[in-house]
């Protein structure tokens, strides 16, 4: 900072040690509890999100969602393979800041339409042919922020999507134009509600910092959905300052609010989504264990389609390495959160027609399906051993905690004891 | 004329009239008494009166992106955020209008014939909003395209964080906001203020006489040098 005067803007999540999901285990069945037979006995993964006010509720295959993203940090391609991915394995995606693309609308059975703070590209006539929408508060990579697009990703499709002049640092704006606090927000929900005819689900995602308020004041507000997103979340750009010191991880996240939920009597009719860092089926399990009713991935996604991968096959078949590129930006596969400079070496995110050209639609929608239905087996796989025929069965009693920190922040005992830290004993 | 009773009828009933409605036929809605989120998201062109006093996000949501839409008129003052994200046809407030009027509203025309509250035009992605009186501080924030017409003066912060959106003001300017500065008028900018005059029919604003005020584009790229600008 002090030879150049900057501070590092970078894409992707929180890299500093934190409390997560591996600091669980599984207490599966033995004597006590009797499992139910892997491959062989059902074990439901079919969730419903948002019926609360009588529209008409997403129902998806599996428990896991693409998060939102938008075009304009991730290529068109990218965003049209991760449609068409959640819609071979049943599953919804969701656009972002800069509007709906119609590759996108095309490519997604399920989709969640956006209201940010910005606006960039809102249209009712891409509303009114969403399935639900998502009014975005906050992201649990920059709670209390507005996203940012840097100059050289701000195309001429892009800046005219978002009404803005070609070539500039892009900033998003932290709060909403229209509205500010629960009051409005009920009024604002009312206006979504009142544009679609009362037919589509309306979502609300906060960055995980005040959960507890937050959830509640969501679901006071008329939410059907309430999406909580904690601080390992992931960004195409934000301030590093943000990605690693604000809001609270995903772990302490989720237990507050499915408590937030249930002390307001709403844990039946709100869903609860959670994201931010989600990894593996065994992330996914744990999250619902905590009372998450589905999740969200974005980052492991990208990473599904050929994010920081040392190579792309080219339309000939030929694997082609880019290393180098990877090497120009000062960086190396694996270790790339350079989406915030469009020179995606792997054509994900990146406006540049020709790096874009790197990605398969094919065989990324492809890839990344793959990801999601073996992760949901994954999933499975531990429920079943739980002996839970659904999903949706896990609880947090299922749940022991390897360190003293993660058995306070999901009020589940710390392993070989009946201790949770904080709670009466 | 079709008449919609909103102390017979809530919300959802009048707007799904509102968007029912027979073409060309113009419908009144009576007694709205600050009732919020009337006449949202309609898309079609319609004739539609406010008899009174209306709520929160008037006619939001509306019009098309080709420019077509509802032509609203409020016989009355509005609450926040009137013609929120308006795609096209116009919205006409005969008194005055609370914050964030047109807020990201990306075509079409609001027209208030009163004052407007803090933020007017926020967050503007095209289209017009044409204030006779005066608007409160922060107006324009963060406006990206379109125009606004103040007939009266303007508050602190005036334009802050403009983008391309162009504002003219008929009185005194409290302050400008970052990045905002006074321009010179040139024949297209009077050519569009009569443009607003000839519409709102405020005749009060002098064309001659109005102060342009648009970005110094100064802001367009982060720098740590900026960092007292804001």
């Amino acid at each position: 900072m002090a030879d150049s005067g900057q501070y590092p803007i970078r894409g992707l999540g929180a890299r500093r040690k934190l409390p997560t999901f591996d600091d669980l285990v599984f207490l599966t069945a033995s004597v006590s509890r009797y499992p139910l037979e892997g491959y062989r006995e059902r074990c439901e993964t079919r969730t419903v999100l948002g019926g609360r006010h009588g529209a008409r509720p997403v129902e998806l295959e599996i428990p896991i969602t693409i998060a939102g993203m938008s075009f304009g940090a991730l290529s068109a391609t990218a965003k049209e393979a991760l449609g068409r991915a959640a819609t071979e394995v049943g599953t919804s995606t969701t656009t972002g800041d800069g509007g709906m693309t119609p590759e996108e609308r095309k490519a997604s059975a399920v989709l969640v339409y956006q209201v940010l703070p910005s606006r960039y590209g809102f249209d009712p006539a891409d509303l009114r042919q969403a399935d639900a929408v998502e009014i975005v508060v906050g992201q649990g990579a920059k709670p209390g922020g507005g996203g940012m697009l840097l100059g050289q990703k701000v195309n001429e499709r892009v800046a005219a999507m978002r009404t803005l002049p070609p070539g500039i640092d892009q900033r998003s704006a932290s709060r909403h134009p229209d509205w500010v606090g629960p009051d409005d927000l009920r009024i604002k929900i009312e206006e979504l509600r009142e544009a679609t005819g009362w037919s589509i689900p309306v979502y609300v995602k906060v960055g995980a910092t005040r959960v507890d308020h937050d959830v509640k004041l969501a679901v006071a507000a008329g939410a059907d959905v309430v999406v909580v997103d904690g601080m390992q979340g992931g960004t195409a750009a934000t301030q590093d300052v943000f990605i690693e010191h604000a809001g609270i991880p995903t772990l302490p996240a989720v237990r507050m609010a499915a408590e937030a939920l249930a002390e307001v009597d709403a844990g039946n009719e709100v869903q609860l989504i959670v994201s931010g860092g989600i990894r593996s089926g065994a992330d996914v399990a744990k999250a619902l264990a905590l009372g998450a009713d589905a999740v969200s991935i974005g980052v492991a996604a990208l990473l599904a389609l050929g994010c920081n991968r040392d190579s792309y096959v080219d339309r000939a078949g030929l694997r082609v390495d880019v290393a180098p590129d990877y090497a120009f930006l000062g960086t190396r596969p694996g270790h790339c959160a350079h989406c915030h400079t469009g020179r995606c070496p792997v054509g994900i995110a990146t406006q540049d027609s020709v790096l874009e050209a790197r990605l398969s639609p094919d065989g990324a929608a492809g890839a990344v399906a793959n990801y999601l239905r073996a992760i949901t087996m994954e999933v499975t796989a531990l429920a079943r051993a739980c002996g839970k025929s659904s999903v949706h069965h896990l609880e947090p009693e299922d749940l022991a905690a390897l360190t003293i920190e993660a058995a306070a922040m999901a009020r589940v005992p710390l392993a070989g004891t009946e201790w949770i830290p904080g709670l009466p004993q | 004329m079709e008449a919609l009773n909103c102390d017979e009828l809530g919300t959802t009933a009048v707007n799904r009239a509102l968007r029912t409605g027979t073409t060309g036929v113009p419908m009144v809605v009576t007694n709205p008494r600050g009732r919020h989120n009337l006449a949202v998201g309609l898309s079609s062109e319609a004739f539609i009166t406010i008899d009174g006093n209306a709520g929160y996000f008037l006619g939001g949501l509306g019009g098309s992106a080709g420019g077509s839409g509802p032509d609203i008129t409020v016989n009355g003052f509005v609450g926040w955020s009137v013609g929120e994200n308006l795609m096209g046809g116009t919205i006409r407030v005969k008194g005055s209008a609370s914050q964030s009027a047109g807020a990201s509203a990306r075509g079409g025309s609001i027209i208030v014939e009163g004052d407007a509250s803090l933020r007017a035009g926020i967050s503007l992605k095209g289209g017009s909003l044409v204030i006779a009186g005066d608007a409160g501080a922060m107006t324009g924030f963060m406006a990206q395209a379109g125009t606004i017409l103040i007939g009266g003066s303007a508050g602190h912060g005036l334009g802050d964080s403009l983008y391309e959106a162009v504002i003219y003001v008929g009185g005194r300017i409290a302050s400008l906001g970052a990045d905002a500065v006074v321009e010179e008028m040139t024949d297209d900018d009077v050519l569009a203020v009569k443009r607003l005059i000839e519409e709102s029919g405020f005749d009060h604003i002098d064309p001659h006489e109005v102060t342009r005020v648009a970005s110094a584009r100064q802001l367009y790229h982060f720098s740590t040098h900026h960092h007292g600008s804001y």
